[in-house]
C-alpha cells in the first residue's frame, strides 16, 4: 500500500494562482467559484488572478465529438498563453471535465512533442499568441485539500451533529475526469480516493465507504445532452444511491460540478417519477461541492454562497451542524427584495 | 470495401497509441463500464475488433449505433492492466465516422447533428459550452423548479453572487469579448472544427 500511495501524491503549488472558471460550475452553483476566490484571498491570504478573456475550454464539445482534438487543444493552449501573458505559471481549474482535458493534453505533448508544435502553430495562426506550459497544473479541490488544516483551525463550524456529537456521515464522489483520466494527477487518484475524504475528515466528519463509491455519476455527455438519452444517465445516479442508501448518510460532497448537479437533480426527477428517495427518515441528501463544504465550516452564509441553488432542501444539513440562517433571505436577490419561490412553479417531469 | 481506409484513419490518430497498446482481451474494461451494465455494449469486443483491422468490419462498426453507447466518464482507464483507453479509441471512431460521413446510417450518430446545433453553437456564439439563458427549463424537466427559478430569473439570481453577470470583465458568467470569441472562432476555423460541422450539416441533409 505504502509503493502505491507514492503513486498519488502530487505537487500543489503554494500561491500565485491563474484561476479558469467552469461553464455547469457557473451554471449551476453560481455562488460556488466566488466563494472559492474569497476563501484563497481572504481567509488565506493567497494570490489568485482571473483572466477576463479565458473561454470554455470546449470540454463538452470535445466529449459529444463535434469539437476535434486539434481544436480543443488549440483553445487550451489559448488559456495557457493568457496565463503566460499575465505572468502566472500555477494554473487552478475549476472544472473537473477541463481537468482531465488539460492533463490528457499535457500528456500527449510530452509524448508527441511534433502535436505540441502544431498546435502552437494553429494558435498562432489563429490568433498571433504563444504559450508555455503550466509550470504547475492543479483542479480546485486541491488547493482545499492542501490547506484543510489551515481552514480546520479557523473553521467556525465542525462537520458534526451538534445534538449527537457524532461526525456527520459524508458521502464523497469524486469526479471520474479528476481521478481516472490521469489518476497520478489527483490525490489518491480513483483507487484511492482522499482528496475530498482529506476535506471532510479534517473537518471532523466521517467518510461513508459504500460499494458504488467509484462508479459514474452518469453525465454521460451525449446521453444528458441528448433528452432521449438521459434514461441512461439517471439510471447510473439510481445505482450510486442506492449502493449508500443502507449507509444513510448525512450528506454528498463532489469535486465535479456535473456530478455534483445530477446527484442533486435526479434525486428530485427520481422522488417525483418513482416515489424514491435515499436519505434518512424518507428525505433526499442534501449535496454539496468542495468549495460549498469549505463555505459551510468557515461560517459563511448559505444564501449568500448559493446553497439555494441546489434542488434538495440544505435545511435540515444545516440544522444538523446548528448553522444559523435566515429562511426569508433564500430566494431573495441581491437588494433582498423576493425573486419568486421555486415551489410554487408546477413543473411536469416526463 | 477499402476506399474510405478506415483502419489507416484510425491509426493516424495521435490518441491511438495511448488508447490501444496491447489488448490481451481479460474484459476488465466491459465489467467496469457503466454503458455495458445499461446499452448492449461490451468495449472488449470493440478494442479486438479494430486491432483485427477488417474494413468491411470497421465500416458496419462505424455505421452503426455500437460507438455511440460510451458514456466517456474513462472508468475502463484506471482498470485495464495493459493501460489502454477503450473511452478513447471511441473518440477515434467516433471522429472518424464522423469525418466519412458514416455516423447518418446510425440513429444515435444522427444526434450528432442536434448536438452540434446546441453545444456547438452555444461556444462560439458565448464562449461557454452551456448558459442559463440556454438550458431550457422546458426541455429539462429533470432539472427541477429550482432550476426553473434561476433560469427564468437569471440576471436577479445570478446578479445577487455576482454584480459582474452577464457584463464585460471577470467574474461569474462574464459577457465575453468580441476578441475572445473572434479569437474562438478563427481557432475553430484554422483547426478544422468548421469544416467537421459542414461535414455534419452536409452529411445529415442528404
Amino acid at each position: 500500500m505504502k509503493n502505491y500511495w507514492k503513486d498519488y501524491q502530487k505537487d500543489i503549488a503554494e500561491d500565485n494562482y491563474f484561476y479558469v472558471r467552469s461553464c455547469i460550475r457557473q451554471n449551476f452553483f453560481p455562488g460556488a467559484e466566488n466563494l472559492f476566490i474569497d476563501i484563497l484571498r481572504n481567509k488565506l491570504g493567497k494570490v489568485v488572478f482571473e483572466d477576463a478573456d479565458h473561454t470554455t475550454c470546449t470540454g463538452i464539445g470535445y466529449h459529444t465529438d463535434i469539437v476535434p482534438l486539434e481544436t480543443t487543444m488549440t483553445v487550451v493552449a489559448r488559456q495557457f498563453a493568457l496565463m503566460k501573458e499575465k505572468g502566472y505559471q500555477n494554473l487552478v481549474v475549476s472544472c473537473v471535465t477541463s481537468f482531465g482535458l488539460y492533463s490528457e493534453i499535457l500528456d500527449l505533448w510530452k509524448h508527441q512533442p511534433e502535436l505540441k508544435k502544431k498546435i502552437a502553430g494553429y494558435l498562432a495562426e489563429a490568433t498571433g499568441r504563444v504559450f508555455d506550459e503550466p509550470g504547475n497544473m492543479v483542479h480546485a479541490s486541491d488547493i482545499l485539500y492542501k490547506y484543510r488544516n489551515e481552514i480546520a483551525a479557523i473553521a467556525k463550524y465542525q462537520l458534526v451533529n451538534r445534538e449527537t456529537g457524532e461526525p456527520l456521515k459524508i458521502v464523497d464522489h469524486i469526479g471520474c475526469h479528476y481521478a481516472k483520466t490521469f489518476p497520478e494527477r489527483g490525490v489518491g487518484g480513483s483507487e484511492f480516493p482522499q482528496v475530498l475524504t482529506g476535506l471532510i475528515t479534517a473537518w471532523g466528519g466521517s467518510t461513508v465507504d459504500y460499494p458504488e463509491r467509484r462508479h459514474c455519476c452518469g453525465f454521460g455527455f451525449r446521453h444528458y445532452m441528448v433528452q432521449t438519452n438521459r434514461g441512461y444517465s439517471i439510471s447510473q445516479s439510481k445505482i450510486k444511491l442506492e449502493s449508500m442508501q443502507p449507509y444513510e448518510p448525512d450528506l454528498i460532497v463532489a469535486n465535479c460540478p456535473g456530478c455534483a448537479m445530477f446527484l442533486d437533480r435526479w434525486q428530485y426527477t427520481l422522488e417525483e417519477t418513482e416515489g424514491s428517495v435515499y436519505g434518512q427518515n424518507g428525505r433526499k441528501i442534501p449535496v454539496v461541492t468542495h468549495e460549498e463544504l469549505a463555505g459551510i465550516v468557515l461560517g459563511y452564509d448559505p444564501w449568500e454562497i448559493g446553497l439555494q441553488t441546489h434542488q434538495v432542501p440544505v435545511e435540515e444539513l444545516l440544522d444538523k451542524i446548528g448553522i444559523e440562517y435566515d429562511p426569508d433571505l433564500k430566494y431573495t436577490d441581491r437588494q433582498g427584495n423576493l425573486i419568486g419561490n421555486p415551489e410554487m412553479i408546477n413543473q411536469q417531469v416526463c | 470495401m477499402n476506399t474510405l481506409d478506415i483502419y489507416t484513419r484510425i491509426q493516424a490518430d495521435p490518441r491511438y497509441t495511448e488508447a490501444c497498446r496491447s489488448c490481451m482481451n481479460c474484459g476488465v474494461c466491459t465489467a467496469i463500464c457503466p454503458a455495458a451494465g445499461y446499452y448492449d455494449y461490451d468495449p472488449r469486443v470493440i478494442v479486438n475488433l479494430v486491432r483485427e483491422g477488417d474494413e468491411e468490419t470497421l465500416t458496419d462498426m462505424l455505421s452503426s449505433d455500437l460507438i455511440w453507447y460510451c458514456g466517456q466518464c474513462m472508468s475502463c482507464k484506471p482498470r485495464c492492466p495493459r493501460g489502454n483507453i477503450p473511452g478513447a479509441l471511441i473518440q477515434i471512431l467516433r471522429a472518424v465516422s464522423i469525418n466519412t460521413g458514416l455516423f447518418v446510417h446510425s440513429a444515435l450518430g444522427r444526434q450528432q447533428l442536434a448536438i452540434k446545433r446546441s453545444i456547438g453553437h452555444n461556444i462560439l456564439e458565448t464562449g461557454y459550452c452551456v448558459h442559463p439563458t440556454r438550458v431550457d427549463p422546458e426541455m429539462h424537466p429533470e432539472q427541477g423548479p429550482v432550476w426553473a427559478w434561476m433560469s427564468n430569473n437569471a440576471n436577479r439570481v445570478y446578479g445577487r453572487f455576482d454584480e459582474g453577470y452577464d457584463k464585460s470583465g471577470p467574474g461569474l458568467l462574464r459577457k465575453i469579448s468580441p476578441e475572445a470569441l473572434g479569437d474562438l472562432d478563427r481557432i475553430f476555423e484554422v483547426t478544422g472544427c468548421k469544416r467537421l460541422w459542414k461535414t455534419i450539416e452536409d452529411e445529415s441533409a442528404k
